[in-house]
């Protein structure tokens, strides 16, 4: 490739942790091999500079103030392609919870009159504000799918999200399920692609690459219920009685961004 | 003469999140100078309530991906508190190990890739001359083992899995610790070889005494457990953070500033090493004699010295930690005990990589989390940066404005400021 032709990638972080950048420089050579196809015109967590127009630009966090909105939206302009990079920017991580309360009034209890000034909004996913081309989902994003959407970006090609649930890479991966140990797990609903990382080392899936197309949401308290997993398990879910609110709780910790339909939380 | 300055910097490049730096000169005299957090408050303390343990741990590592495991380990240490859990000592050296990966992942992220650009004046570390490229390759080698700790204690380093309550839900392999031993073995080697580039680097001279706040204990370099110390008060149990510390918000930021007794204290790299130089491996102390750092150091712009030592340290103790943990007696003990939830509150203080961190939480008889607050490193720091600008600028106030801009930038950067951290906490009074 000609240095002229290289794509000009750019990394634009909003309210997060910004762990899905930290995860993408963890792919070190991995990642040095795939910046050498482009030209970094903005990073600001790694570097200084910013060289608009763009032709990739990877938005990583929510959408939490008018500011953050008014610079999503500059970034939309200028960049021919946007990835919402992570669960915060696709689909809204725990962030968003805050929408459950009256924002105003808790910063007002905080900073007293000087909250009244203070530029905040509802806190929405990047998806939820502009057009995104491409999704790449987790929290952290899956570090196997940055790489086949990056890899198809600089093809020009369309990505295509897995829709299999977490339970698949279970079976794949010769992981005893959790459920065994009596605990409740949300793999079942949950789109797949990070390996079962977590159920991997007997952890739970909270969900986090968010709900698979279609997933029957009103199926699940019954499917849960204490008596139906004892029933097919043997084992008896410990902790809270699992009822319709409980596993809505639990959904939400990641799918709580209620102007998303299920079917827009899936494919680019 | 320009006797009117105007520093200004929008969203600073290489730091955690959003700040704005800002001085002020007029008249050759200093009017204001300060640093800005730039970010919506996230709240995470206000919806923290109203989830149980297990998801109020799993929820806390999210505040923060550089210092996930940190996060991680004051919740659970909160929450163990609140319950009487008392863990076994295989899951006291499980946790302290991967404690020191993120140590390492954290400081040689800052170090290389945030720092370094500054110290080469070029604008990232991919922009490092062709004759650095080795460097490049050795500091991410070193991230590597740093990751790879975590793996095997953690699942991976953001955001930690299977580390949970009461200990862990997976129990790493004697086989699995022997090859982490060699990988980290490696980046001893590869820290060593680093370490010549710190040493022909020649440190800002500034000098400022201030209180040196972090965790102290008598078993080890403090990160995982330890008391509440300070060098101007003493030690003190970790649940007095409450009446010692007292926050305050500042106009036109969202972060809260923090003071004991009135007064800005440091917390982070520099203070531990100050506080606690004396538990550094002596390959650590080697380290900082090679770079002109001694205990006690006043000069902030040697955070990043510190933290160079502190990597040389955890390195050292990670085979230590290891070496532990294939031990027969240790290696038989259960990776987790059972957890009891009660109704009642909890303080878990632990020392992430920038400074003292802790959680404070009430539950309820289920275990479901009533009140959560937390004070993070980085708002204690902001203090003791504003100071130190308000020391500093008088002694650089004739450079033109670009050089004190960059000069405030680097003094800004050495705190290796979070605000991701600092703003996803707010606590509600
Ligand atoms: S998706 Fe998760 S890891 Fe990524 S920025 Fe958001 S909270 Fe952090
Ligand atoms: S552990 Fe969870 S994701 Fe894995 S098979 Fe069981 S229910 Fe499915
Ligand atoms: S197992 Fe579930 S929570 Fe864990 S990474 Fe996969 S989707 Fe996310």
């Amino acid at each position: 490739m000609r240095r002229s032709e290289k794509k000009r990638i750019a990394f634009f972080d909003f309210a997060c942790c910004e762990g899905c950048q930290l995860a993408v420089l963890e792919l070190e050579e991995t990642l040095l091999d795939l910046l050498s196809h482009t030209d970094i015109a903005a990073w600001r967590e790694v570097m200084t500079g910013d060289e608009p127009p763009y032709d990739v630009a990877f938005c990583e966090g929510s959408i939490c103030t008018r500011a953050d909105e008014e610079r999503l939206l500059r970034v939309r302009r200028d960049a021919k392609i946007l990835v919402a990079l992570g669960t915060c920017a696709a689909i809204g991580c725990h962030n968003n919870l805050r929408n459950r309360i009256d924002t105003r009034e808790a910063l007002e209890k905080v900073y007293g009159k000087a909250a009244r000034g203070m530029d905040v909004t509802e806190a929405r996913p990047v998806s939820a504000v502009v057009d995104t081309d491409y999704r790449i989902l987790g929290c952290p994003v899956s570090l196997p799918e940055f790489i086949a959407v990056f890899k198809a970006i600089l093809t020009d090609q369309p990505y295509r999200l897995p829709n299999e649930p977490v339970c698949v890479e279970c079976k794949l991966t010769d992981t005893l399920c959790v459920y065994e140990k009596g605990r409740v797990c949300l793999g079942p609903l949950t789109r797949c692609g990070c390996g079962a990382i977590c159920t991997r080392f007997g952890d739970v899936c909270h969900g986090c690459r968010g709900l698979v197309d279609e997933a029957n949401l009103a199926a699940m308290p019954r499917v849960f219920s204490r008596e139906h997993l004892h029933a097919i398990m043997g084992a008896v879910a410990s902790g809270q009685p699992l009822d319709e609110e409980r596993i809505r709780q639990m959904i939400a910790l990641y799918n709580n961004y209620p102007e998303l339909k299920i079917e827009d939380r899936g494919d680019a | 003469m320009h006797k009117n300055k105007r520093i200004e910097v929008k969203h600073l490049t290489r730091v955690e999140g959003h700040g704005n730096l800002t001085a002020i000169i007029r008249d050759g005299r200093l009017k204001e100078a300060r640093f800005d957090i730039d970010e919506a408050p996230r709240l995470f303390e206000v919806f923290l309530c109203g989830h149980d343990y297990n998801q109020v741990v799993h929820m806390a590592s999210r505040i923060c991906g550089i210092c996930a495991v940190s996060h991680r380990c004051a919740a659970i240490k909160a929450s163990e508190a609140a319950f009487g859990v008392l863990v076994s000592e295989r899951i006291r050296l499980l946790r302290r190990l991967a404690f020191h990966g993120e140590v390492i992942s954290s400081h040689v992220l800052h170090l290389f890739f945030l720092v370094a650009p500054d110290m080469f004046g070029v604008p990232s570390v991919f922009h490092l001359p062709p004759e650095h490229k080795d460097t490049v390759r050795k500091a991410m080698r070193l991230k590597r083992a740093a990751l790879e700790i975590c793996r095997t204690t953690a699942g991976r380093h953001i955001h930690p899995v299977g580390m949970e309550v009461g200990g862990f839900s997976f129990n790493p392999l004697p086989r699995t610790l022997a090859e982490l031993r060699g990988a980290v073995e490696g980046a001893v080697e590869d820290l060593q070889a680093l370490v010549p580039i710190f040493r022909r680097h020649s440190w800002p001279d500034f000098q400022r005494k201030t209180a040196y706040v972090s965790l102290k204990s008598p078993k080890s370099y403090a990160f995982y457990e330890g008391e509440l110390y300070s060098s101007r008060h003493g030690s003190m149990p970790v649940e007095d953070y409450r009446r010692t510390i007292s926050e305050y918000t500042v106009p036109g930021s969202t972060a809260k500033h923090a003071v004991i007794d009135g007064a800005s204290y440091m917390v982070g790299a520099l203070a531990r090493f100050n506080n606690n130089y004396e538990q550094l491996s002596n390959a650590a102390r080697r380290v900082a004699d090679e770079i002109g750092l001694s205990a006690p150091c006043t000069n902030p712009f040697m955070i990043p010295a510190a933290q160079l030592a502190e990597t040389a340290h955890c390195l050292d103790e990670s085979l230590h930690l290891i070496d532990r943990l294939i031990e027969p007696e240790i290696s038989r003990q259960d990776p987790s005990v059972p957890v009891h939830p009660v109704k009642a509150n909890g303080v878990g203080a632990v020392e992430a990589p920038r400074g003292t961190l802790f959680h404070d939480y009430t539950f309820d008889e289920r275990g479901t989390c009533t009140e959560a607050n937390l004070v993070i490193p980085t708002a204690q720091n902001l203090a003791s940066l504003h100071a130190d600008m308000q020391a500093f600028i008088p002694q650089v106030i004739e450079e033109p404005e670009e050089v004190l801009g960059h000069r405030l930038e680097i003094l800004t950067r050495a705190y290796d400021p979070c605000i991701s951290c600092s703003t996803h906490v707010i606590r509600l009074d």
